[in-house]
């Protein structure tokens, strides 16, 4: 199979998150990024088909800040190639980062072969314009599923398993070339030790996209940005855990419960 | 600017979601200053039966093609679109749920219309509507200008009231024939969740434990708690992924939505995943060791101490006090 | 007489003997060059320096034997069956010697009074010995002991060998009329059992007691390095190549390593030489399982077990030569459980009779888990969480000083002015709530003692310690690189940590590029204070507390006596637990372990027992601790094990800070 994972790097949110000066975008100074949690679950779920039908990973991503501990990190998990396409993440939109992941597939010396199928994340923290998986199957006109939590090939089709809510699931048949948003992989993402993704680090490269930036940056009219208020604190019961246990049990009554 | 806007009415297997009424509320509230028609769009074969229930919309749009009945995407972004020309919409409501997940940026892209993710509020400026969405996991919002108020918004469930947009009155309805392409991802079937256990949403009382309750052990102290208040354990996703209980006990936005008269959170964070999904319990008493786990921001009661600590001793106290 | 000057069989005996000998040495050293040829198929790993530190060691450890003596019931019968053995491996050489080679002008040992006399006093103490061993098999054994058949046989063989000189000395003083027989008290003594003899019969006995006793040496000599007796050949050398009085103990480095170990070992030709000859050095005593805490909670694993299966193993495929359809070393052999089960709490290696190095095994086998990215979900998440923040709580390495902003107190930071003591915090102490207390209670008690210490803040990482343990090798060296650029920018003394762990990473584990700092446990430092008259105690504290030595600061580096004077000085009685010092009982938090979730059903987690030891004590309401982890499980087992009124968990540095009224 060809499969494509498409990596974005999302503001971390362990770390404290500010409004810069220009109230439209986050503060550079605490600010890291991370690999968008789905996107890991999109390349595990690359990986267990790799395993199973053979075939070649391609991980491509946006530059961004930390982007390439995450290109070795994918490279020593096992994927075949790491590209990464040179227009600044962080200053786009999600509508112009399916642009630009368009551009890159366009670019290709060949059209997508009749077994390849696009795995970007899901849904990312960031999403505010939309989904890059859905925006760029709609650019690429490919089938597209999102919140896919399973892929299982046969046959020049893969049956794609999207979860609902209250752990209802539905069973799809997609043809290839396809779009499939993975929400999570059938197995967690694997643990891939230091030292191998040090010797990914010196032994493989990073291949550079040769593509146009696309158009521009965000979509949509980004009026400002700031910290939610603090609102609707709780009443806090204090005190030695025999008392709290008590008023806990006070309110359990007011609310007719035991 | 008086173009109107479409909600579309959420339902899986024939069941209408509660995030169809706070849409509908939601609609109402954006389109009261303006004055915009607000319409609902029902899909599929038994689509019309519903509209009794939409009586805060002003009249409802069926498409009842079988096709609809299966929740396949590509059928209803290529209906939608074709209603938002011929009804000349100009703002699309989708609820930000799993089930109507991709529609939204789909219509974005064949619309050229902006698309409002994560949308928690919504308020008018003049012509325009602007809309606040959630970012970053709820640390950060941002206000999104929409001219003329026209786009297409995916409404953050439990954000509006669903009270709002319940209503006895029956609206009108209209029968839409379109061109319903046959969908190229083909639906095949539901996997049902894993059967005979406790069903949450019909608990009163639920004990939930998160990451903090440390061990599957400590799931057991829960249960008993549980037990004595005569509710059910639930869990947030970490304790479902650790296999300690399973998956029809998750709470959360792909488990299950829940609304008990109390809900008992144990070293529950508060992650917004979790919070959409018990957001609207009656009562929430969050247990947790981090004074600024965000659980406190929305709870009504806190205790800032070890869970493992205090389930023990609220069980022994709920014991003695039923002697 | 001479024994040899005899027919056997019709057969001249000197050439009977020639015979056997030659049979019995054959097989004998073809065994050990095929037992020695499997070893040299393990990596090389230099254990041949020191040779001077390493002799003295092995000379210590095998002729005073201190190990067997930890166990007092067989310490003294060991002893002597060990120095039985010695002497009668000299005296048997000595008459084989003399047998094979008649014109050598010297006369057979059992001639010469004062070896004479050695022999019968020691066969009678040997024999005594075997009954006291024989006993404790039958009617006491200890757990864990393994009563093979190859264990009885050879208590029967030495009880032959020692009857059979007995024997001999009794029948030569019939022999020789009831005269003679001064340099074998015993032999003298057992004569008049056989008087009415005939003085040739007794005569041609003491010559069959003779060749009894050679052939059975013969024989045990080829029977040797097939069973597990090979202990006995092998053990001096395990001693010997032990590293134990030359580098820290449990250290996990290899040294003169050729290969890259950082992905531990597939199979068994990938470990270390020295791991593969330590199986033939385990006498299966049991000593190791009885003092692993997690052997004792029920989890799958017994140190000794590793040990033997990885021998058996590597001499059923070794010797057999047959690669294929080999059980895998990992999974096959040993089993995952087994080897995530270890606390590396050293319990151990510091019991084992033959000085085996069970720790640094077990984590070269977890470092293949971990390579293949098969280790659980939960340590999965925390070596993920130190790869990225640099600690295993998975939060912002600026939020790691965050306690200091709570404790009212101004604490320097060592990047940006000189200090004395660099404090080294650690995860637990800097970010579990549970800690954040004790530490911020710590800070002021140094600054009351006047201490010129500062923090790393943010740029602290985790010192690596656990994660090494765990196996994941690559990740200690980030941490440890990321750590030293930190100190590099920082000045300061002599550095000052809260967390064992830490303490022993940054004191064995760091390269200090020549500069070796000090490192210290704040236990030691508080000591160090107090006896510089520097801590303002304003009251003494009354009351019996006991102590709970942490593995990684008792064992690990045998800092005992500090923690000890401080909670003296402070007025509190310190009442030993039954297990302490070197045999402290881990908490189970080692290792990694405090990462990891129970996924089998276990009596009793280590804490709990150790707190149930604790709680068995007379009129002792305090554990006194002088780890984070510690406080972590330890208030958790209070909770478990029901104990939480009668006994409270404090750390040192509270009760420091109480007396000084902090």
């Amino acid at each position: 199979m060809n499969l494509y994972v498409l990596l974005k790097m999302v503001p971390d949110t362990v770390e404290e998150l500010n409004v810069a000066g220009d109230n439209r975008s986050l503060d550079a100074e605490y600010l890291r990024f991370k690999l968008n949690d789905p996107d890991e679950h999109a390349l595990e779920q690359a990986l267990l088909l790799k395993e199973k039908h053979g075939g070649t990973i391609t991980v491509v991503t946006l530059d961004a800040p930390e982007v390439d501990d995450a290109l070795f990190t994918a490279l020593a998990k096992g994927a075949d190639r790491a590209v990464k396409i040179p227009a600044d993440q962080a200053a786009l939109g999600t509508i112009a980062t399916a642009k630009a992941f368009a551009a890159f597939f366009a670019a290709l010396p060949a059209p997508l072969a009749a077994d390849a199928l696009i795995l970007p994340g899901s849904q990312a923290v960031d999403d505010l314009e939309g989904e890059v998986a859905a925006y760029l199957a709609e650019l690429l006109k490919l089938p597209y599923l999102g919140v896919v939590c399973g892929v299982t090939a046969v046959d020049g089709k893969v049956t794609a398993v999207k979860e609902f809510s209250g752990g209802l699931r539905g069973r799809f048949e997609v043809p290839m070339p396809a779009v499939l948003g993975i929400q999570s992989a059938e197995k967690p993402p694997r643990y891939v030790p230091v030292a191998k993704v040090r010797a990914a680090m010196k032994a493989a490269k990073i291949e550079t996209a040769a593509i146009e930036p696309p158009g521009p940056a965000r979509a949509l009219d980004l009026d400002h940005m700031y910290k939610p208020e603090p609102t609707g604190r709780a009443r806090m019961l204090e005190g030695a855990p025999e008392e709290v246990a008590a008023r806990i049990t006070e309110v359990l009554a007011e609310h007719g419960v035991a | 600017m008086s173009t109107a806007i479409l909600v579309l009415v959420e339902q899986l297997r024939g069941q209408v979601a509660d995030i169809t009424f706070e849409m509908l509320g939601a609609a109402r509230k954006m389109a009261a200053s303006a004055q915009r028609p607000v319409h609902a769009v029902a899909l599929g074969r038994d689509a019309a039966g519903l509209a009794t229930r939409l009586g805060a919309a002003d009249s409802v749009l069926v498409v009842d093609d079988p096709v609809l009945d299966q929740p396949t995407a590509e059928a209803a972004v290529a209906v939608l679109q074709q209603i938002m020309e011929q009804k000349q919409a100009g703002l699309l409501l989708l609820g930000g749920t799993n089930v109507s997940f991709g529609l939204g940026t789909r219509l974005a892209a064949r619309t050229q219309l902006p698309f409002v993710n994560f949308c928690k509020g919504a308020r008018t400026d003049g012509d325009a509507l602007v809309l606040t969405s959630q970012l970053f996991g709820g640390k950060i919002l941002s206000d999104v200008k929409l001219a003329q108020g026209r786009g297409i918004a995916s409404i953050y469930p439990g954000a509006f009231p669903a009270d709002a947009g319940r209503s006895d009155k029956t609206p009108a309805v209209e029968k839409l024939a379109l061109a319903v392409p046959a969908p190229k991802v083909v639906f095949q079937q539901y996997i049902e969740p894993e059967a005979g256990d406790v069903d949450i949403t019909k608990q009163s009382v639920l004990v939930a434990v998160g990451r903090g309750i440390q061990s599957a052990d400590n799931v057991q102290l829960a249960e008993e708690l549980a037990q004595t208040l005569g509710g059910a354990v639930c869990a947030s996703r970490p304790v479902i992924d650790q296999g300690w209980l399973p998956l029809s006990r998750q709470v959360g936005k792909s488990g299950m939505t829940v609304k008990p008269r109390v809900y008992l959170a144990f070293g529950i964070s508060g992650a917004p995943e979790h919070w959409d999904g018990m957001q609207n319990s009656e009562c929430i008493i969050a247990v947790n060791t981090d004074p600024k786990a965000p659980i406190f921001d929305g709870a009504h009661y806190g205790v800032v101490g070890d869970a493992v600590e205090l389930i023990p001793l609220l069980n022994e106290k709920i014991h003695a006090k039923k002697g | 007489m001479n024994p040899v000057q005899v027919s056997v069989f019709g057969l001249p005996g000197v050439g009977v003997l020639w015979g056997l000998t030659l049979v019995a040495f054959g097989i004998f050293g073809w065994r050990c060059w095929q037992l020695i040829g499997l070893v040299r198929r393990g990596r090389f790993e230099n254990r041949f320096d020191h040779l001077g530190t390493r002799a003295w060691h092995a000379a210590k450890g095998v002729l005073l034997q201190p190990r067997i003596f930890n166990e007092r019931s067989i310490g003294l019968p060991h002893f002597l069956i060990f120095w039985g053995f010695v002497v009668y491996v000299v005296c048997f050489n000595w008459a084989l010697l003399r047998g094979l080679l008649p014109f050598l002008p010297i006369p057979f040992p059992d001639a010469v009074g004062p070896a004479a006399l050695f022999l019968d006093v020691f066969s009678v103490l040997v024999l005594i010995s075997l009954a006291v061993a024989v006993a404790r098999r039958l009617f006491a054994p200890p757990p864990h002991l393994h009563l093979s058949l190859d264990a009885n046989l050879i208590l029967a063989l030495i009880g032959v060998l020692m009857l059979s000189t007995l024997f001999l000395a009794a029948f030569r003083v019939v022999a020789e009329g009831g005269q003679g027989g001064a340099w074998t008290p015993f032999g003298r003594l057992l004569a008049p059992a056989f008087a009415s003899l005939a003085p040739e019969r007794a005569g041609a006995l003491a010559t069959a007691m003779w060749w009894t006793h050679m052939v059975v040496v013969l024989g045990f000599l080829v029977y040797l390095p097939y069973s597990k007796h090979l202990h006995l050949l092998a053990s001096p050398f395990n001693v010997f190549f032990n590293d134990a009085p030359i580098r820290p103990p449990g250290d996990l480095a290899i040294p003169g390593a050729k290969d890259d170990f950082t992905a531990g070992a597939s199979k068994w030709e990938e470990l270390t030489w020295k791991q593969l000859f330590s199986g033939f050095s385990c006498a299966e005593c049991g000593r190791c399982d009885r003092a692993c805490p997690a052997t004792t909670a029920g989890y799958a694993i017994e140190p000794q077990q590793i040990i033997q299966k990885l021998k058996k193993h590597m001499m059923a495929t070794g010797l057999a030569g047959n690669g294929d359809g080999r059980p895998a070393l990992i999974g096959g052999v040993i089993t995952e459980a087994e080897l995530w089960a270890c606390t590396t709490c050293l319990a151990c290696m510091s019991r084992c009779a033959v000085w085996n190095e069970q720790v640094p095994l077990i984590v070269m086998l977890r470092r293949q888990l971990v390579s293949q990215g098969a280790v659980q979900r939960t340590v999965q998440d925390m070596l993920a969480n130190l790869t990225r923040y640099g600690n295993s709580f998975g939060k912002s390495d600026r939020m790691r000083a965050r306690w200091v902003q709570a404790s009212g107190l101004k604490i320097k930071d060592a990047r940006k002015e000189p200090v004395e003591y660099l404090w080294f915090v650690g995860d637990y102490a800097s970010y579990d709530p549970r800690c954040e207390e004790i530490t911020r209670k710590t800070a002021k008690v140094f600054s009351q003692a006047g201490l010129d210490f500062g923090l790393l803040y943010e740029a602290e990482r985790n010192a690596g310690n656990d994660v090494r343990r765990v196996g994941e090798e690559g990740l200690f060296d980030m941490l440890r690189e990321k750590n030293q650029q930190a100190f590099a920018k920082a000045r300061f003394q002599a550095i000052v940590t809260t967390d064992p762990h830490t303490f022993n990473a940054l004191k064995n584990e760091y390269a200090w590029n020549g500069n070796r700092v000090p490192v210290k446990h704040y236990t030691e430092v508080l000591d160090e204070l107090l006896a510089a008259g520097r801590l303002p105690l304003k009251k003494k504290l009354a009351g019996r507390v006991t102590y709970h030595d942490p593995c990684y600061l008792g064992r690990y580096n045998g800092i005992y006596e500090p923690p000890r004077r401080v909670l003296r000085a402070l007025g509190l009685e310190v009442v030993e637990m039954p297990r302490t010092r070197e045999h402290s009982h881990c908490c189970g938090a080692g290792g990694g372990r405090i990462w990891m979730e129970d996924t089998e059903k276990i009596a009793e987690r280590p804490a709990e027992n150790r707190i149930r030891e604790a709680a068995a004590l007379a009129d002792v309401p305090t554990v006194v601790v002088a780890c984070p982890k510690d406080i972590a499980m330890f208030r958790d087992a209070l909770k478990t094990t029901g104990t939480e009124g009668k006994l409270a968990v404090r750390d040192l540095a509270e009760l420091v800070a109480e007396a000084m009224e902090v």
